[in-house]
């Protein structure tokens, strides 16, 4: 289902031309940007499965028409790599203008991907967006670095994610709950069955191997760098050793995983499971306000700091829309829109701005939030631990799936 | 003659899609596709399955849920009519039979987990007073490793649709004087059936056992809802590389389709043997004269077996329509804590385009279906030639060939053709597997018509035309009306064709129930799956109300 | 060939070679030809042959002519050969009314006229004013004249008969029997009758053949 989609692309294809690419939009004329962008049709490629995301987009769409003239249709997927194979079997047809996709919600392996295959619109425009003024680049180095791959202004920044754990209050006190990945497999031990985590290849099970792997590891740089074959066994035993030693004690034994984050919700909600964890600091306030977990559920986070990210907008380089892609990067961008997306009742995605580098009023915005009973406040969240190269995230999946994946 | 055409357009749709499906799947699977740059034939899709881990795993896993499905269900089928046909207990099933065979299979999978597990509605109701369960137990029951809740899915679904076939087999062999003659000899009930009866009903229903392992071994909806993920039966694991982004996974889903041929292939044989077995043991028990006359426990749990199945998925649909208007519900709270809409109001948008495709999908290919059945048996009436063995095989062919096996071909030859994940498309392939269906279900009632009301409007002066439409479609209004609303089920119910062909652009309400399956979220699926299994009501219902009430001043128009 | 009546020339039936009957015979208007003979002796096969219905797994050689006129090759609805079964077969999804419509010729056009016609056939059967009831509401008696109501307004060109009293009790049999024998004299049809009953052929009054003895 994800991808059947594109496939029409590769196979119908052939036979388009390939000319040369055009000249882009400046992003530095701002006001020819504005002008070549009304009346344009972008086609957004985002991950379509939460109803509050989609409606979040479409209230963008309906400022977007107002303001600048601009159409923005919304292409649900269910995994954006279908869209990174979209734009890699069009640029494999010769089709290196007028393309299918004009904007990609984005970061980690997929941006590496395109990055790598020059399938992104260059040069860098994200830092000459007239909102990238208020971005919080001095204390949120993720948005320069994406999963330590720089960014170099080829995508612009849509809002943050942390790795954050929730429990129920009502069952679970506060003063035994873990403090770091060691602490976790000792509390599991004394709770059997009441932890797991997504059956990776999911990407919040990923992100929790990436956790323990980014808290075991001897070195740290070790994880900044590409994965190098001949020392991968001895960099990952210690989160091996970690998994081997969980494993007994989780959730059915280990012999099943919730298969993402949505069924692990449930399994709290049913008091299955104890504690589960989001990338998205505001799913549990977001949660108990939908009826779907009770309103005793609240958040932790590892003092030692958990996984933390930031996702993107891009543009592909033969996007057709590229002058009302860069206006809808902006608009996202603005602190309007950024205020509205980390309110918990719209979405609860926490800014990529500094709030001090706003204007009183704007700030306003931002201070009216309710954050809700479960969601921590900015600087409760803890310290960030930098994201793995991406290649490091593909290779333990495989090595996740070898060991754990196919049963016994 | 319009009638000619019937025979030549079934015989068409039931091979042509299935056969050009399976080359299209064949090609790939030794590496030739050149739209992907393969372009000559080698073995390295099988090297790469091969490879892959746990294959094997899941290869037999696929085996023996075709094998385990179909005789747990045979044998349960067998030993209620056995036992219980005749009695009233018989005829009260027998009416739970249509409401049971319209539930869609994802929808039946769906019921079955909100009902066992470890926070399902059973372990709700006896806890924690009987099993001092405060929380759920730590139990592996969905998606245990064994398959054991999959095979369970499958056989609550294809408990009814033996036992339909079973009843249709049945008045043929007289079963109620033959069970008098066979008792008078002195046999218990099973045995007297057993020895006596089954041995010339079975012939009769050996295709759709045939169909019942076919579909067992290949099942993809219920295997992902219920089956084990670590690894996943084989199907389910060949559809996901289907639909990996990664293009050159097809040619590894392509190898991977040939092996489960090979696996559904391999359990029919393996079945053969086991009919062989069978026919043995019963021969040399009945030759030795063994009465078996105190079989009470075996008819009692005939019975219960019966009963649970059926009972498990109207609970189950139970538990779904309740999760569908739920607010919190926390284990072990037998009952939500709150009702509301909240959950309809938010899913209702996102539901009409998948409603709007599942229903004028349905209802088209229903209608083609029928007419094409129509004319085959018009054809046959005019020739006075009843289709022999090979019409019928033909006519279980889409039901005999695994699913995955002609539909990955399929789908790339729609691709090819331009026409991949059209509405058209989708109805043609809708059509393949409604057809057998609406055939084998209008054959009876067209047979059972009695032909000398024709020869009285043709001696009246009327030609065929108005024979057939002032004469034979009123009153076989209420037979058609009853294929058609199975036609709909079918279709409705259809998941595999409709992801393959629908390319996840054109999306049914049984799909996208079936993708929410892994988000675990039990509202909206609550949802959906009251969705899939209201709409086979709503038709059974529409073809039960309308005739009763168009031919409502005829006594003999009632049944 | 200027007879009026039915003719039956020459007619043989066979199945896979093996000859089940064969038959010359003329039917003046107004007479009844009986054929009688055991269950399986191929009585109805010739009503269906002469009907235009039989299976084609049957061979045939001869024959028929009605009022001269060949309709061997005719299809059945161009026979014009009004049929009773021992069944009455009443369409239960028509009124008795709708019934008796159907059958009456196109060729009588305008409602009141069709009415008329039809009013005027169930009063012949001693049936006045009943084209409203559900024919499941009419007694055994009550459906067979309505059948041969049926048949009647239908304007055949000759009746076929195929054990059309023997589900019928004894009194109401002589009944009905005399009612459509008296009815085709009058209206001057040729009538081939299929019985096994002794007490029809004799009523019938008529030529009697016996086939499959």
């Amino acid at each position: 289902m994800r991808s059947l989609v594109f496939s029409t692309a590769i196979l119908a294809l052939g036979a388009v031309s390939a000319s040369a690419g055009q000249g882009g939009p400046n992003p530095d004329d701002w006001a020819s940007v504005l002008e070549d962008a009304r009346g344009e049709t972008v086609y957004f490629n985002a991950w379509g499965g939460s109803q509050n995301i989609n409606a979040y987009i479409e209230w963008a769409g309906a400022e977007l028409k107002e303001r600048y003239g601009v159409t923005l249709r919304h292409v649900k997927l269910e995994d954006t790599a279908s869209a990174v194979a979209t734009v890699v079997a069009e640029k494999a047809a010769g089709r290196d203008e007028s393309g299918t996709v004009d904007l990609i919600w984005i970061n980690g392996e997929n941006f590496a991907a395109m990055k790598r295959q020059g399938l992104l619109l260059s040069p860098g425009w994200a830092e000459k967006l007239p909102n990238w003024a208020y971005v919080d680049v001095e204390n949120k180095p993720t948005i320069r670095t994406d999963f330590t791959v720089p960014v170099e202004g080829l995508e612009s920044p849509w809002g943050m994610a942390k790795l954050v754990f929730f429990y129920d209050s009502a069952r679970t006190q506060v003063h035994t709950l873990p403090q770091d990945a060691d602490s976790l497999l000792k509390w599991a031990k004394k709770n059997p069955g009441r932890f797991s985590y997504p059956q990776p290849p999911d990407f919040i099970g990923t992100s929790f191997l990436k956790q323990v792997l980014a808290e075991t590891v001897e070195n740290p740089e070790m994880l900044q760098v590409p994965v190098d074959e001949d020392t991968f066994d001895q960099v990952t035993r210690p989160l091996f050793d970690y998994l081997d030693a969980l494993n007994p004690v989780m959730w059915r034994s280990g012999r099943a995983y919730p298969q993402n984050y949505p069924a692990m919700k449930q399994l709290l909600a049913d008091s299955e499971l104890d504690i589960i964890f989001a990338f998205n600091p505001a799913e549990a306030s977001n949660a108990i306000a939908n009826g779907e977990l009770p309103d005793t559920v609240r958040s932790f986070t590892f003092p030692e700091g958990t996984l933390s990210n930031t996702h993107f907008l891009t543009i592909p380089y033969n996007a057709t829309a590229k002058a009302g892609a860069l206006v809808t990067a902006n608009f996202f961008l603005s602190p309007e829109a950024q205020a509205r997306k980390q309110d918990p009742a719209r979405w609860g995605d926490p800014t990529v701005l500094a709030l001090d580098k706003l204007e009183p009023e704007e700030r306003a915005r931002f201070d009216a939030i309710d954050l809700g009973v479960a969601t921590l406040r900015p600087d409760e969240l803890g310290p960030a631990l930098d994201e793995p190269h991406p290649s490091w995230m593909e290779r333990i999946e495989t090595e996740w799936k070898r060991r754990y994946g196919v049963g016994n | 003659m319009l009638t000619r055409l019937g025979p030549i357009l079934a015989i068409g749709l039931l091979t042509v899609p299935v056969l050009f499906g399976l080359a299209g799947t064949i090609l790939p699977a030794f590496g030739y596709l050149p739209a992907l740059g393969g372009t000559s034939f080698n073995l390295a899709p099988f090297q790469r399955l091969f490879a892959e881990p746990a294959i094997f795993m899941s290869a037999l896993m696929s085996l023996a849920a075709g094998l385990v499905t179909a005789a747990f269900s045979l044998l349960t089928v067998m030993l209620f009519t056995a036992a219980w046909g005749g009695t009233r207990i018989f005829v009260r099933i027998q009416h739970l039979l249509s409401p049971l065979l319209s539930v869609p299979h994802a929808a039946t999978a769906f019921a079955l987990a909100f009902l066992i597990a470890p926070s399902g509605l059973i372990a709700r109701m006896i806890s924690p007073e009987l099993t001092g369960w405060q929380r759920p137990p730590d139990l592996l029951i969905i998606h245990d490793p064994l398959g054991l809740s999959m095979m369970a899915g499958l056989i609550v679904k294809e408990i009814p649709f033996l036992l339909l076939v079973t009843l249709a087999a049945l008045p043929q062999v007289k079963p109620a004087r033959m069970r008098a003659l066979i008792a008078s000899m002195g046999y218990g009930r099973i045995s007297g059936f057993v020895f006596g009866l089954w041995p010339s009903i079975y012939p009769q229903i050996r295709l759709p056992v045939f169909a019942v392992i076919a579909f067992a071994t290949s099942v993809v909806d219920v295997a992902a809802i219920l089956g084990p993920t670590t690894p996943a039966p084989l199907a389910v694991r060949l559809v996901n590389w289907m639909n990996d982004p990664d293009l050159s996974m097809r040619f590894l889903a392509s190898a991977g389709a040939i092996l489960q041929l090979g696996v559904t292939a391999a359990a029919v044989v393996i079945w053969i043997g086991l009919e062989r077995i069978g026919a043995r043991v019963r021969e040399r028990l009945a030759c030795a004269g063994r009465r078996f006359r105190r079989d009470g426990v075996l008819r009692l749990g005939a019975l219960a077996v019966m009963l649970a199945s059926a009972g498990a998925i109207f609970a189950g649909m139970t538990a779904l329509a309740l999760w569908s208007v739920a607010g919190l519900w926390q284990y072990p709270d037998v009952l939500p804590a709150r009702f509301e809409l909240r959950n309809w109001m938010r899913v209702l948008p996102n539901l009409m385009e998948p409603l709007a495709t599942t229903l004028s999908v349905a209802l088209v290919s229903t209608v083609i279906a029928v007419v094409i059945a129509i004319l085959c048996f018009a054809r046959e009436d005019q020739t006075a030639r009843p289709p022999g063995r090979g019409a019928l095989t033909v006519l279980y062919l889409p039901l005999l060939v695994p699913q995955v096996a002609f539909l990955f071909g399929l789908q790339l030859l729609f691709i090819l053709a331009g026409m991949e994940a059209t509405w058209t498309a989708l109805v043609f392939a809708h059509l393949v597997f409604v057809l057998p269906y609406a055939w084998l279900s209008l054959r009876d009632p067209w047979r059972a018509f009695d032909r000398r009301y024709d020869q009285i409007a043709a001696g009246l002066g009327k030609g065929p035309v108005r024979r057939f439409f002032i004469i034979r479609l009123p009153m076989l209004a209420r037979p058609l009306l009853a294929v058609a609303a199975i036609g709909f089920s079918v279709s409705i119910g259809l998941y595999l064709p409709t992801v393959l062909v629908g390319a996840g652009r054109l999306t049914t309400i049984t799909t996208e129930a079936v993708a929410l399956a892994s988000g675990g979220n039990r509202r909206v699926i609550g949802i959906y799956a009251f969705m899939q299994m209201l709409l086979p009501a709503a038709g059974f219902a529409v073809a039960t109300i309308v005739p009763a009430l168009i031919f409502r001043r005829y006594r003999d128009m009632h049944v | 060939m200027t007879d009026t009546g039915l003719f039956i020339d020459g007619v043989a039936i066979t199945l896979e070679g093996r000859e089940i009957l064969s038959l010359t015979r003329k039917v003046a208007p107004g007479e009844v030809l009986t054929v009688m003979g055991p269950s399986g002796a191929g009585k109805s096969t010739l009503l269906a042959y002469i009907g235009g219905v039989l299976d084609s797994v049957f061979s045939t050689t001869g024959r028929v002519f009605v009022d001269g006129v060949d309709v061997t090759a005719l299809k059945p609805e161009d026979r014009h050969m009004g049929v009773l079964f021992q069944d009455p077969l009443l369409f239960p999804h028509m009124s008795v009314g709708g019934n008796l419509m159907f059958a009456l010729p196109e060729a009588v056009r305008g409602r009141a006229k069709r009415a008329a016609h039809v009013a005027h056939a169930l009063e012949g059967v001693g049936l006045a004013g009943l084209e409203n009831r559900d024919p499941a509401t009419l007694s055994g008696g009550q459906k067979a004249r309505v059948a041969l109501a049926r048949v009647l307004v239908s304007s055949p060109r000759a009746l076929l008969l195929d054990e059309p009293f023997s589900k019928l009790d004894a009194d109401l049999r002589a009944q009905t029997r005399e009612l459509v024998f008296s009815k085709a004299r009058d209206s001057g049809l040729p009538v081939l009758l299929v019985t096994h009953d002794e007490a029809d052929a004799e009523a019938a009054c008529g030529d009697i053949v016996r086939i499959g003895a």
